[in-house]
């Protein structure tokens, strides 16, 4: 039992053999260093792995145009494209144009990939955004609800919802919403991102985002905002679900987990209300966590938004992904992929920071 | 015989060792509920790729019988009873079939993850050095990476996008397995960090006993506590990413083998027009399989929390898992919550061991 004895010890001081940072700001300006120096070495890892997979079956020419040119003429791309030279020159050579945030131009449409990040980028994060909100309002307080009523059947149903959202596939859960809610009751758009007269309306604003959201919002007409809400409501229910449910387990454990611990007890030996114990003492703590796994949750939602767009024909990163996957140009896929690398290394790293204003313990 | 067992000690009876079963006598209301219900579904799930061939009225790429063609997108009747898809195939058979190929994906990824995340875990937690800072800087990396995304370059590099049963997959078990071995490789190699210090691992070193002697008969014996609940995460994971796969058209053709992911992609256009039977029953077996095994894991992992187990009749039962937990303080919800679960805000434990960050 030793392990459990020495457990909350470890709370208040920090872990033993390391040495106590001498002052809060040090400690956080080392902090802060580390993690920023940290992303480098990630997204090396992955290019280099992703690199190396993609080659180590040829080259995307003879991949994409495999069997419908003759040697010849494949041999001639390929050397035109420099995938004839050693691996490792390539390798480097690639590097070198990762560094300088050059991810290569896509084979079918001969546009770079950083132009493809620009147009369909702001869709795929308008999604996450609303997801992330779909998944809050969702997951905190039935996450609280459950922990509160602990063991009774509110609990029981909760988690079981949880469970359940992780175990339906976001398409699937995708494809239900559209035939329940589009098809058959037809309340909401079957797929896109907006109707045809709203997108026109959008296209002329002088300064677009490409933030649909905002863009409606700036040609002033509440119809144009509504119908763009209206297509973002499907989506956004069928990705922030599944995150939805891991807040909820999340809440609910940490919440479970303060309301047992010794400043709680004392709390309620001076006679303070259970209602009040959960709303002011257990419950804040508790959401600390969920700042530091929202950084671990990109990378899911970034799965997610993949699979949501493909499902709803959403034209972000992920639809135009699935779409250069169909036709087989494998060198925007390997840009996309990198490029989606180097974003969630980077939201995690600011995840991270923010965690550690919130949350002193992470510093240490 | 061995330097544990010279001391005679009295061993639980068999029935309490058993994983599943110590569990199952452990637990009780809901939890108990929880683990009977995701039993009992994971054994339809078996049965149902055991005895296919039985069940299955047609083949699983069979589009015509003595009678003549299925017909496509007919609704469900008593000959299809979930109708057929757009290809002309019997919904119900398919859905049968499929659980052979989920099966063959789960043991794959599940396998090869174990064997590769558990050796290196074991290796980089006992011996450390740069190695194991290098294992743990490149597992994090992986560990932070959508894993789709890896599924789909994987699935690139090993089938080429051509799906034949093998192909697609390894692709889905492959790409698992990359994504797995950092789990089971931060578990494994955090318990063997501190099982090393332990006493009884001292007094092995003291008699003589080798290295491989220690690593493998003392440390990682002692360190496969959690294994069975990641199993069940890696096993429900396989099976999403086969379906994801499947659903972005890098699926198994229908004619190599019987894959819900893929039917699903078929059946987008199904949806818009109202042809609500060919998305639901693959789906629904999806839901049912991974349902199933994420409720055994979740169960699991409550019993094995001890802030989640809480029960005074449990808490006594299970004194003894507590004290080798990878937890001590309890931090781990490692549940279907993946990423989630590994990590709720305690970035070390107390033994100073990063828990990531």
């Amino acid at each position: 039992m030793s392990t459990l004895d020495t457990a909350p010890v470890s709370e208040g001081a920090p872990t033993a053999g390391r040495p106590k940072p001498k002052s809060q700001g040090g400690g956080f300006g080392r902090y802060l260093l580390v993690r920023f120096l940290l992303i480098f070495p990630t997204i090396f890892i992955l290019v280099t792995l992703v690199f190396f997979l993609m080659r180590t079956t040829g080259d995307p020419i003879t991949a994409a145009q495999g069997g419908r040119l003759g040697p010849e003429a494949l041999a001639a791309l390929r050397e035109a494209a420099g995938y004839d030279r050693p691996l490792f020159i390539q390798y480097f050579e690639y590097l070198g144009q990762v560094a300088t945030f050059n991810f290569g131009s896509t084979l079918t449409t001969n546009r770079p990939v950083i132009d493809v990040l620009f147009t369909y980028g702001p869709a795929t994060f308008e999604l996450v955004a609303y997801s992330l909100i779909v998944a809050f309002a969702v997951g905190i307080p039935l996450g609280r609800l459950a922990a509160y009523h602990r063991d009774k059947p509110q609990d029981a149903v909760f988690r079981v919802l949880a469970i359940l959202w992780y175990a339906v596939p976001i398409f699937f859960a995708g494809l239900l919403l559209k035939l329940i809610f589009a098809v058959w009751l037809k309340w909401l758009p079957v797929a896109g991102r907006a109707s045809v007269g709203a997108e026109l309306q959008m296209q002329v604003l002088p300064n677009k985002t490409s933030i649909y959201t905002i863009d409606a919002l700036m040609t002033g007409d509440p119809g144009v905002l509504g119908d763009v809400l209206a297509h973002a409501v499907l989506p956004a229910i069928a990705l922030g679900l599944l995150t939805g449910g891991i807040f909820l387990r999340l809440v609910r454990t940490n919440v479970i987990g303060t309301l047992s611990t010794d400043y709680v007890d004392a709390a309620r030996s001076r006679g303070v209300a259970e209602s009040r114990l959960l709303r002011k003492h257990a419950y804040r703590p508790a959401l600390i966590p969920i700042v530091t796994v929202i950084g671990l949750q990109i990378a899911l939602l970034l799965s997610g938004a993949v699979l949501t767009e493909t499902t709803f024909e959403w034209k972000g990163l992920g639809f135009i992904l699935a779409e250069f996957l169909e036709s087989r140009d494998f060198v925007a896929v390997q840009g996309i992929v990198v490029l989606l690398a180097v974003i969630v290394a980077l939201t995690n790293f600011i995840v991270d920071i923010i965690a550690a204003f919130i949350d002193p313990r992470v510093r240490y | 015989m061995t330097a544990a067992s010279a001391t005679p000690v009295r061993r639980r009876p068999l029935r309490d060792r058993l994983p599943i079963v110590h569990q199952l006598r452990q637990s009780m209301g809901l939890q108990r509920g929880m683990l009977v219900a995701g039993l009992v579904m994971v054994a339809v799930f078996i049965l149902c790729s055991i005895v296919a061939p039985l069940i299955a009225p047609y083949g699983f790429a069979q589009r015509k019988d003595e009678s003549g063609s299925f017909g496509t997108q007919q609704p469900p009747s008593p000959e299809h009873l979930f109708g057929t898809t757009v290809g002309g195939y019997d919904v119900f058979s398919r859905v049968i079939w499929g659980t052979q190929t989920a099966i063959l994906v789960i043991v794959i990824a599940v396998v090869l993850s174990i064997f590769i995340g558990v050796a290196l875990g074991l290796f980089s937690g006992y011996f450390g050095g740069w190695l194991d800072r290098v294992l743990v800087v490149v597992c994090d990396a992986i560990y932070a990476f959508p894993s789709l995304l890896l599924a789909i370059v994987l699935s690139i590099v090993i089938s080429q996008g051509q799906s034949n049963l093998w192909g697609g997959v390894l692709a889905a078990a492959g790409s698992i397995t990359v994504v797995f071995i950092p789990q089971y490789f931060r578990v494994i190699r955090a318990e063997t960090v501190r099982i090393k210090a332990e006493a009884f691992v001292e007094s092995a070193k003291v008699l003589g006993a080798s290295n491989s002697r220690i690593v493998f008969k003392h440390v990682f014996r002692n360190a496969t506590r959690t294994l069975p609940l990641i199993i069940t995460l890696n096993s429900s994971e396989a099976i999403l990413t086969l379906a994801a796969l499947g659903f972005l058209g890098f699926g198994i053709e229908p004619t190599a083998a019987a894959e819900w992911g893929y039917d699903l992609f078929k059946a987008q256009s199904d949806v818009t027009s109202g042809i609500w039977w060919t998305a639901f029953f693959p789906g629904a077996a999806i839901v049912f399989t991974v349902l199933g095994i994420t409720l055994v894991g979740e169960s699991l992992n409550d019993l094995a929390d001890p802030r989640l187990r809480g029960r005074r009749r449990v808490a006594q039962a299970s004194g003894e898992v507590a004290a080798t937990s990878v937890v001590p303080g309890g931090t781990l919800t490692a549940g279907p919550g993946g990423l989630a679960g590994l990590e709720d805000g305690q970035s070390f434990d107390e033994h100073g061991i990063e828990v990531r960050r």
